[in-house]
């Protein structure tokens, strides 16, 4: 199964009643998956959007009532519907929102890329928020991380990214779905559903009261320290030996993984470590891996995004190198590997202890 | 004694915000009173976007959410389409729906979505201060065309009840002002028609309202009424655009 139809289906699995997109190269899958399985399912809403700005409010709309709503689309989309995606983070509502990014800017190309990684990571739209940031390397965890997207966005009334890539998104694998569709979800108690016995009910954030949207925004922020703490999540590989660790997130990591068997066969102690949320990034973790190793390789296909969420978590204590391919470029793992062994070299790790 | 005037049960009572002699007043009131002789206080959600009415959730007491600029159209479909047991409206002003939310407005109307607009046309941007909107008449004065609204550089007023008639998911359009007792009786008419659209399931409707803006107008509170009659309704005639709900094929 392609990685898009994956999403689609995963998400179907997790509850999604509404899927709002609008076309984009490469996800279209996605979008055409939900008009075959969820537009003439029960209960559930199909909707191609005249605009990528549309399909983001109609899920504003959507979360409102308390249904389990998605958007999805890739870079150059995913910049139009930042707007939505601050007002879902203001209003503290649901939502997920799939980028299976391409190469930028501008309208750039539509071979995949990860230099989304600062828009994703930082919110994005306009204003003091964040989102969560999933970020899947394989077909089996574009199912599993789609799923959990829905019930971390419910845990925590949050809006939540699925970065991923239009390689992800095209590449086929085989996926087992560990969840069937739930028969019917329960409401959110905070939804909009009329005022049938109780009090009317407003879900908004203006105010002329800047000491208001103050307490808003603290209050979204303490959220936040929670999540830090309980949802950081990221996978080691070879790092308990290893004198140089590559950080690599998504397709890259794949790739990196490639480059560090050859270099483990080669004689070379080199590890991994994959963020798998990048908001919140796995910062605790880089720190404590520095305490045994003091090199890292930094690979990205971008100019250099997450580099700096490394070089922050480090705080000076181990040396970061760098290696990217922006615009689309898709890097093989064994120009990685070169890359790999001609560091280990020039940094003299074979001598170090 | 007879009683012949009451507040409206669901109108909250908190002193308005809006300006002496601004119509957003009396059309809160009017609907309040609509929601509640049609008996929809239960299910019925509205979205006011930015403008002046963007604080419409202070005074409606019903649940209420507020939208980006220009999305009410989206939001209110998203609404619908997650639940569609609720009667959704959206309360927007003319920079609003006819300017940075043509697209949606047009596409929910075109989709036949089951939701109703509120349109208030008041020719000017009002919460910022009085720029010129899009249906700013021809050398109408505003705080952005000081030298009156020139239609070779600035275009024309658009007429966005027209345009959404023409799409065939729209059910029922009018125009109607809140400048006399007349006027503000067909204006609560109008509405409880396009409310009953969206309850009768048949698709999309609007009611435009041309509404006094003294304070961005220059003008006291009569002479706005006035100019309504006198200049406004000139370039957006009052009346029904469109009704095809008494027919069943939608065209």
């Amino acid at each position: 199964m392609n990685g898009n139809s994956t999403i689609a289906e995963a998400a179907i699995r997790a509850g999604c009643q509404c899927y709002f997109g609008y076309p984009i190269t490469p996800q279209n899958e996605l979008t055409e998956y939900m008009a075959s399985h969820l537009s003439r399912k029960k209960g559930c809403s199909f909707i191609q959007a005249e605009s990528e700005i549309a399909a983001i409010n109609m899920v504003y709309g959507a979360s409102l009532v308390g249904a389990r709503a998605m958007t999805s689309s890739s870079s150059p989309g995913i910049s139009l519907k930042q707007e939505g995606i601050s007002y879902l983070a203001a209003c503290e509502l649901p939502a997920v929102i799939v980028n299976m990014s391409r190469g930028g800017p501008g309208l750039g190309s539509i071979s995949a890329s990860q230099s989304d990684y600062f828009q994703a990571t930082r919110g994005g739209g306009h204003g003091d928020y964040r989102t969560i940031v999933l970020a899947p390397s394989s077909g089996q965890e574009l199912a599993d991380l789609t799923h959990r997207a829905f019930d971390l966005a419910d845990k925590y009334q949050i809006p939540v990214i699925i970065l991923g890539d239009g390689m992800l998104g095209q590449m086929m694998e085989p996926v087992e779905f560990k969840h069937e569709a739930p028969e019917e979800l329960p409401i959110r108690s905070n939804a909009l559903r009329g005022a049938k016995g109780r009090p009317s009910r407003i879900i908004k954030t203006f105010t002329s009261k800047p000491a208001e949207l103050e307490e808003i925004n603290w209050s979204l922020f303490r959220r936040y320290q929670l999540i830090k703490k309980e949802e950081t999540a990221c996978e080691t590989f070879l790092v308990e030996d290893a004198k140089l660790i590559v950080v690599a997130f998504g397709i890259a990591a794949r790739i990196a993984k490639g480059a560090i068997k050859n270099a483990r066969t080669n004689g070379l102690k080199v590890g991994m470590l994959r963020p798998i949320t990048l908001w919140p990034f796995p910062s605790e973790k880089v720190k404590g891996l520095a305490k045994k190793t003091r090199h890292f390789l930094v690979f990205e296909m971008s100019m250099g995004q997450m580099i700096e969420d490394v070089q922050l978590a480090l705080e000076g204590k181990g040396e970061v190198s760098f290696y990217g391919r922006p615009g689309g470029v898709i890097p093989t793992p064994s120009e990685v590997f070169r890359v790999v062994s001609r560091l280990y070299h020039q940094k003299g790790l074979e001598s170090a202890k | 004694m007879r009683k012949v005037y009451t507040r409206p049960r669901l109108l909250k009572r908190v002193p308005f915000h809006y300006c002496p002699g601004c119509g957003h007043s009396v059309i809160h009131r009017v609907m309040c009173e609509l929601i509640d002789e049609m008996d929809l206080h239960d299910r019925i959600i509205g979205i006011p976007p930015p403008g002046c009415s963007v604080f419409a959730y202070h005074y409606f007491d019903i649940d209420m959410a507020e939208s980006a600029h220009g999305r009410g159209a989206a939001v209110a479909t998203g609404i619908k389409r997650a639940f569609p047991e609720a009667i959704v409206f959206t309360y927007q002003g003319d920079g609003d729906l006819a300017a940075i939310g043509t697209a949606e407005t047009i596409h929910a109307a075109n989709r036949g979505e089951r939701i109703t607009a509120i349109f208030i046309n008041n020719a000017v941007y009002g919460m910022t201060g009085g720029q010129m909107a899009p249906t700013t008449l021809s050398d109408q004065v505003t705080t952005t065309t000081p030298y009156g609204r020139d239609t070779n550089i600035e275009g024309y007023p658009i007429k966005m009840s027209e345009i959404v008639a023409l799409v065939r998911g729209a059910v029922y359009i009018e125009r109607t002002a809140v400048n006399s007792p007349a006027n503000i009786r067909k204006t609560k008419k109008a509405i409880r028609k396009a409310f009953q659209a969206q309850i009768d399931d048949l698709g999309f409707s609007l009611v435009e309202i041309l509404s006094p803006c003294p304070t961005n107008w220059r003008m006291t509170p009569l002479e706005s009424w006035q100019w309504i009659d006198k200049v406004m309704t000139r370039e957006f005639p009052l009346g029904v655009i469109k009704d095809i709900t008494g027919k069943t094929d939608a065209d």
